[in-house]
């Protein structure tokens, strides 16, 4: 096991740059997902730790060993494909202990950890199948097994569970996490959905556009978004911007938005001070609105009142938008509630909760 | 009262397109089979009843044909043309297997104009090449010898192996090697271990196609040679000379070998165009 570096990563594709300048420490035994819409760079990302690319500029370095232009071979790294990538012409078991045996691992000692990561992975009665004799789920299993079979330095992860049915992928979910924890490897782990990197992750590295855009561990993530991408990106539905002019008014400070005005708590106008006159982006997430009736007695809120525009009935949640002036508000509600379209509605949005951020750069102020 | 007749009788038009069916199948597959069928059976004809205005279909049989065939040098020919469409599998695979694998493999410049040059090979008919060629291997001491005529079938078949071998390298997923180089093959060897195997159904398929190919060659066998022919180009040359019946022995000479690969190979010759791997 090993902490794994990588120091302002650079990579071109022809004239299109994939990567600019990716910084990133995964600790040892940390589980760390990057995670991002497609085409961000996360995938280049995990090849070229995995070394199947290479750089055009910066540094991959496993503890203290520089491997940026090390054969994958020589890395001692695991990969789960998203295609799952299982040899088709080698029954389960050849295909779990062929590393182990391109490793001159003695043939006894093969058997027993073929043995070991098969029980891990419950796939013990499918070791003399063939893959095309397997489901997808099972595929997936005997990719995991070969994975961890070698008791890689790093373990990384391409959208593994993208090619699963929805129910299974929760319960691999979980599963692959458990594993994880159990076998201590450092593992980057990349996917799109943001469920699975909420759920599975120690700390999340968000992407977009070539760059890491936030590391954090998921509650940082949520909680204290670094700027407009990763609020907008992170949560669903999507947190609610709104441009809103920071404005001095009888020696308050008052963001002024669409249609409505929200006063400031104290520690919120210490730091809004400097943007007096300023127009910047306010973010509220839907679950932190609530319809007057169901708001917490305690909640330190601004009302605003709208017209209902449409619902969607979840069963778990209630999703409402409410139109205030030009703007269409969102709203999660839990649990089931019923609203007529058209009618006027009164929310409390829990103050606390408000993120402002610059309109130029989209940083976080707040 | 109205109502859908379920299980009723079929219209008319469901017996019509049927039988229309049947009937294109038919003539396709009498197309193809029957000019085999004919020369197999009057290769085996007796000469009394191959000549005899009554019987259209022979009813004596013998071997004395085919025997008879040999003996003029079709024995010789027929071992000449395997040699040389053995040399001719193996040189356009050494040349056009590592070519196929690049093409399908990695990304480089005027990759595609290459392609299309390769294509463009073929383009040139053999006659307009022919007899530089013949004072090239003169000069050379090639000509009549079977390595001069493998050489020449190698050129004519590459271009054909490269863009096969390719289009099946193309359909081994680039996953398998990738996880194949993550767990600790270099290239070479993730050729040999995973690519190779999962390709072999597809090549095998291809070398019996370049077999047949040169098999079936009779120009150039026919120009590069004098003395040392290949069997299309002996019986070009010989038995055409012949009585007719001894033509249809050279015939069904010359058709067996195709029938039996491709009798062997029918199912490899799915997946050479790249469907049926998994």
């Amino acid at each position: 096991m090993v902490d794994v570096r990588l120091v302002g990563l650079v990579k071109r594709f022809g004239k299109t740059v994939a990567l600019r300048g990716i910084d990133l420490d995964v600790r040892d035994g940390e589980f760390v997902v990057l995670l991002g819409p497609s085409g961000c760079g996360k995938t280049t990302t995990l090849r070229i730790v995995a070394g199947l690319e290479k750089p055009d500029e910066g540094h991959v370095f496993f503890g203290d060993r520089e491997v940026t232009y090390l054969p994958p071979k020589d890395r001692n790294v695991s990969m789960v494909f998203q295609s799952y990538a299982v040899w088709p012409h080698m029954k389960v078991k050849d295909n779990i202990a062929f590393p182990l045996r391109i490793r001159k691992v003695p043939e006894d000692e093969v058997q027993r950890r073929v043995k070991w990561a098969a029980e891990l992975l419950q796939i013990e009665t499918l070791l003399e199948r063939y893959p095309h004799q397997l489901s997808g789920g099972q595929r997936q299993r005997v990719a995991v097994a070969r994975a961890i079979v070698i008791e890689p330095d790093v373990l990384l992860m391409d959208e593994p569970l993208s090619n699963l049915d929805a129910l299974l992928r929760v319960k691999m979910r979980s599963e692959l996490k458990k594993l994880q924890r159990r076998i201590g490897v450092t593992t980057i782990y990349v996917t799109h959905d943001q469920v699975e990197a909420m759920t599975m992750g120690d700390r999340i590295a968000v992407m977009n556009a070539g760059k890491i855009m936030q590391v954090g561990t998921p509650e940082d993530i949520y909680l204290r978004p670094a700027n407009i991408f990763v609020g907008g990106f992170v949560g669903s539905p999507q947190m609610n911007f709104f441009d809103a002019t920071v404005t001095e008014k009888d020696g308050k400070l008052i963001l002024e938005g669409p249609g409505f005005s929200i006063p400031l708590m104290e520690d919120q106008v210490s730091v809004l001070k400097d943007y007096v006159g300023k127009t910047v982006i306010a973010g509220i997430r839907p679950e932190h609105m609530f319809p007057k009736d169901l708001a917490p007695p305690k909640l330190k809120g601004v009302e605003i009142t709208g017209d209902i525009d449409f619902v969607e009935a979840l069963g778990s949640d209630t999703i409402i938008h409410l139109r205030v002036g030009e703007k269409i508000l969102v709203i999660k509600v839990s649990g089931s509630h019923h609203y007529k379209i058209g009618s006027k509605l009164t929310v409390v949005f829990d103050l606390s909760k408000l993120h402002v951020f610059r309109k130029d750069s989209g940083e976080a102020i707040i | 009262m109205s109502r859908t007749e379920i299980g009723g009788r079929p219209p008319l038009r469901y017996y019509l397109s049927k039988i229309l069916f049947a009937g294109i199948v038919l003539i396709a597959c009498s197309w193809i089979l029957l000019p085999i069928v004919i020369s197999a059976l009057y290769a085996f004809s007796t000469p009394k009843d191959f000549y005899s205005p009554k019987e259209v279909i022979p009813l004596h049989y013998t071997f004395a044909n085919i025997k008879e065939l040999l003996d003029l040098g079709a024995a010789r020919a027929t071992m000449n043309s395997v040699i040389v469409a053995c040399m001719t599998v193996v040189f356009s695979f050494i040349l056009g297997l590592p070519a196929g694998y690049a093409f399908a493999r990695f990304a480089f410049k005027g990759k595609d104009s290459l392609k299309l040059l390769i294509i463009g090979l073929r383009m040139f008919p053999m006659l307009v090449i022919a007899v530089p060629l013949v004072t090239l291997y003169i000069r050379l001491g090639l000509n009549d010898t079977l390595l001069g005529v493998a050489l020449a079938h190698t050129t004519m078949a590459l271009p054909f192996v490269i863009l096969i071998t390719s289009s099946i390298f193309v359909s081994v997923p680039i996953e398998l090697e990738e996880a194949a180089f993550v767990f600790g093959l270099d290239r070479t060897q993730t050729f040999l271990r995973i690519t190779l195997p999962l390709a072999l159904p597809g090549l095998t398929a291809a070398a019996i196609f370049t077999f047949i190919m040169s098999w079936n060659e009779v120009f150039m066998a026919a120009v590069l040679t004098l003395t040392n022919r290949t069997l299309p180009a002996f019986i070009l040359t010989s038995a055409m000379a012949a009585p007719d019946f001894i033509k249809f022995a050279a015939s069904f000479i010359m058709i067996l070998p195709a029938l039996i690969f491709v009798f062997i190979a029918r199912k490899y010759l799915i997946s050479m165009w790249g469907i049926t791997i998994r």
